[in-house]
C-alpha cells in the first residue's frame, strides 16, 4: 500500500476515535439527564419548592435545601474570594523564586488533589470542635471555602500570568508603584480569567456533599436558617437522604431536586463564559 | 571667539557595570549626556543598549538577577541612592518602548493616567494635559473627535504616538525610547522621527536604535556598543564619516551585526 494512502486511512481512524471518545461521556450524560427529566420535571411545582421535608413524599419539598445552598454559596464565596485572589496575587506579583514560594506553590496544588471528604473531618475538628461553630453554616462554609481555595488560586495566578509584561512595563515606566499597577491595569485585564476561576470553584462548592456529611449537616431541617450560626441542609444533601428511602415518591422528590440543583450549577457556568467572553472582548493585545 | 552656550549635562555614568548573574553584561561603562540633545545608542542584539537604556529610569530592577555597580547622576542625583523613590524618579524620565504598548482603555484614559496615578483627579487639569500631550505628539487631530476610543483601537503607529503622549502627560525631562519604531511601517516611522526632532527643544531624548539610517537622522550624538563595552562615543556625524574604532565602521557599514 502506498505511503500516502495508508496515512489517510490513518488519519481517518483517528478522526473516529476521537469522536467517539468525545460523544461517550455527552451520551451517557444526556441519557441522565433525561432520564432525571422524564422523572422529576413534573414534581417541580411552587408548593415543591417553598415546602419543607415531610414523611410524606408528596408533601415534602426543597425550601430548607435550597435556601440552605444560597446561604452555603453565598458565605463560601464572601469567605475563599478574597483570600484566594489575594494568594494568587501575592504568589504571582510579590512572591519571591525561592524554596519556601516553591514549597508552598507544590502543597497548594497537593490540596487541590485532596478528597473532600478529608476537608470534611478537617472543618469538623477545626471549626466544628475548635472553635465551637458546631455543625453550623458557618463551619459548612468555612469547610467549603478550604476546599475550593486552591482552585481559586490557581486559576488566578493563570489569569495574572495572561496580562502581557509589556502592560506591566507601561504603567511602571509612568511611575506607578506596584499596588498601583496591580489594581489599575493588571486585575482589571486578568478580571475575566479570574472570575470564571472562581465561579467554577464555587460551582463545585454547591454540588458538594461529602465534607457537609462528615461535619453534620442535617437532611431534616424543619426551619429555614437565619444566621450563619444556625444548623442547615443543602440541596445534594436532601437529595442524599431521598434517595436513600426505599419508597419511589422520594426518588421522583430526589430527580426533581437534582434538576434545580443543576439548574443552578449549569446557570453559574453559563455566568463564567458570559464573563469570559466579555472579557476576551474587550483586552486584545 | 564666540561659542555656542554649552549645553549641560543632564546624564552622568560613570564606571557602570551591569550583571545577570555572571553574565557582563555592561563593562565599566563611562557615558556623559547633554541636555535636550538627541543621543543614539547602537550596536548588535545583546551588546547592552537597553540594559543601559533601562538602568536610567530603574527598569532592570524587576530582573531578580540584575546586579549594578557605579553611579548614574540624573539631573544632580544619584538615581541608584537608597533614598531615590523610584516612582518619583519614573515621573521625570518617560519611555517608550518596542512595542506600542497602550492599556486596554480609552485615548483618554491612556493618556491620563500618569497624572491620576500621582492623585490628580481635577477634571480641567486632565482635559488640559490630555490634549497638549496629544498635541506634543502629533495625534490630536486624529483623535480628538473620539478621545473616549479604545486605545487599542488605533493603528500601531498611532498607538506608538499615543504611548509618547502618554510619556509626555507626566512632564518628564528625559525621554527614552527603545527601539520605537522597530514594529512599525516605514510611513508611520518616520512620522516619530519627526516627532523626535520636534521633541529635542525640549526634552532629552535618548533611543536604541537597529536602523543605522535612523541614527543619523535623529540624533546629536550616537554611542556604539558591542560585547558590554562602549566603543564609541561621538557627534552622530563623526561617527558615522570617520568612526575611529575598527569594530564602528565594520558595525556601521553592515558587514557585521
Amino acid at each position: 500500500m502506498k505511503r500516502s494512502v495508508r496515512n489517510k486511512i490513518y488519519d481517518k481512524v483517528f478522526e473516529i476515535i476521537g469522536y467517539t471518545a468525545t460523544f461517550f461521556g455527552l451520551i451517557i450524560l444526556l441519557y441522565f439527564i433525561t432520564d432525571i427529566v422524564y422523572e422529576g420535571w413534573n414534581r417541580i411545582d411552587y408548593d415543591f419548592l417553598t415546602s419543607y421535608t415531610s414523611r410524606k413524599a408528596e408533601k415534602s419539598g426543597i425550601f430548607p435545601a435550597w435556601v440552605g445552598s444560597v446561604w452555603i454559596l453565598a458565605l463560601t464565596l464572601i469567605i475563599s474570594v478574597p483570600i484566594g485572589i489575594a494568594s494568587g496575587i501575592y504568589f504571582e506579583e510579590y512572591a519571591k523564586k525561592n524554596k519556601i514560594t516553591y514549597m508552598l506553590e507544590v502543597n497548594i496544588a497537593n490540596l487541590a488533589g485532596v478528597p473532600s471528604i478529608i476537608y470534611g473531618l478537617l472543618g469538623l475538628e477545626i471549626f466544628g470542635r475548635m472553635f465551637g461553630f458546631g455543625s453550623s453554616i458557618l463551619t459548612g462554609s468555612l469547610t467549603l471555602a478550604l476546599l475550593i481555595l486552591p482552585i481559586i488560586i490557581v486559576s488566578t495566578r493563570e489569569a495574572l500570568k495572561a496580562v502581557p509584561q509589556s502592560l506591566r512595563d507601561a504603567s511602571f515606566a509612568l511611575g506607578a508603584s506596584k499596588w498601583q499597577t496591580i489594581w489599575l491595569q493588571i486585575l482589571p485585564s486578568s478580571m475575566g480569567g479570574v472570575l470564571t476561576g472562581t465561579i467554577l470553584a464555587l460551582s463545585r462548592a454547591v454540588g458538594e456533599t461529602a465534607p457537609l456529611i462528615v461535619i453534620g449537616a442535617l437532611a431534616y431541617v424543619p426551619f429555614i436558617p437565619s444566621s450563619p450560626m444556625d444548623e442547615f441542609t443543602v440541596l445534594p444533601m436532601q437529595i442524599f437522604e431521598w434517595t436513600s428511602r426505599p419508597q419511589h415518591e422520594f426518588l421522583i422528590n430526589a430527580a426533581a431536586a437534582i434538576i434545580v440543583l443543576l439548574c443552578i450549577t449549569f446557570l453559574m457556568n453559563g455566568i463564567a463564559i458570559y464573563l469570559r467572553n466579555k472579557w476576551q472582548k474587550k483586552n486584545q493585545w | 571667539m564666540k561659542e555656542k552656550k554649552e549645553q549641560r549635562t543632564i546624564i552622568q555614568s560613570e564606571s557602570i557595570n551591569v550583571y545577570y548573574d555572571d553574565k557582563h553584561v555592561l563593562k565599566n561603562v563611562n557615558l556623559d549626556i547633554k541636555e535636550k540633545t538627541v543621543t543614539a545608542l547602537i550596536g548588535p542584539s545583546g551588546c547592552g543598549k537597553s540594559t543601559y537604556l533601562r538602568l536610567i529610569n530603574r527598569m532592570n530592577d524587576y530582573i531578580p538577577e540584575f546586579h549594578f555597580s557605579g553611579t548614574i547622576v540624573v539631573n544632580g542625583k544619584n538615581i541608584y541612592d537608597d533614598s531615590v523613590e523610584v516612582e518619583e524618579l519614573r515621573k521625570d524620565i518617560g519611555m517608550v518602548f518596542q512595542k506600542p504598548n497602550p492599556f486596554p482603555k480609552s485615548i483618554y484614559d491612556n493618556v491620563a493616567y500618569g497624572l491620576k496615578i500621582q492623585g490628580i483627579k481635577n477634571k480641567t487639569v486632565l482635559d488640559e494635559a490630555v490634549e497638549s500631550s496629544l498635541k506634543q505628539a502629533a495625534l490630536w487631530d486624529e483623535v480628538k473627535d473620539n478621545l473616549k476610543a479604545g486605545g487599542l483601537s488605533l493603528s500601531g503607529g498611532q498607538q506608538q504616538r499615543l504611548c509618547i503622549a502618554r510619556a509626555l502627560a507626566v512632564q518628564p525631562t528625559i525621554l527614552l525610547m527603545d527601539e520605537p519604531t522597530s514594529a512599525l511601517d516605514p510611513i508611520s516611522s518616520a512620522k516619530i522621527e519627526e516627532l523626535i526632532f520636534e521633541l529635542k527643544k525640549q526634552y532629552t531624548i535618548i533611543i536604541v536604535t537597529h536602523n543605522m539610517q535612523q541614527a543619523t537622522r535623529v540624533s546629536d550624538n550616537t554611542a556604539f556598543f558591542y560585547i558590554g563595552d562602549l566603543i564609541e562615543y561621538g557627534k552622530t556625524d563623526e561617527l558615522f564619516m570617520n568612526p575611529i574604532h575598527e569594530q564602528t565602521k565594520k558595525y556601521i557599514t553592515g558587514r557585521f551585526g
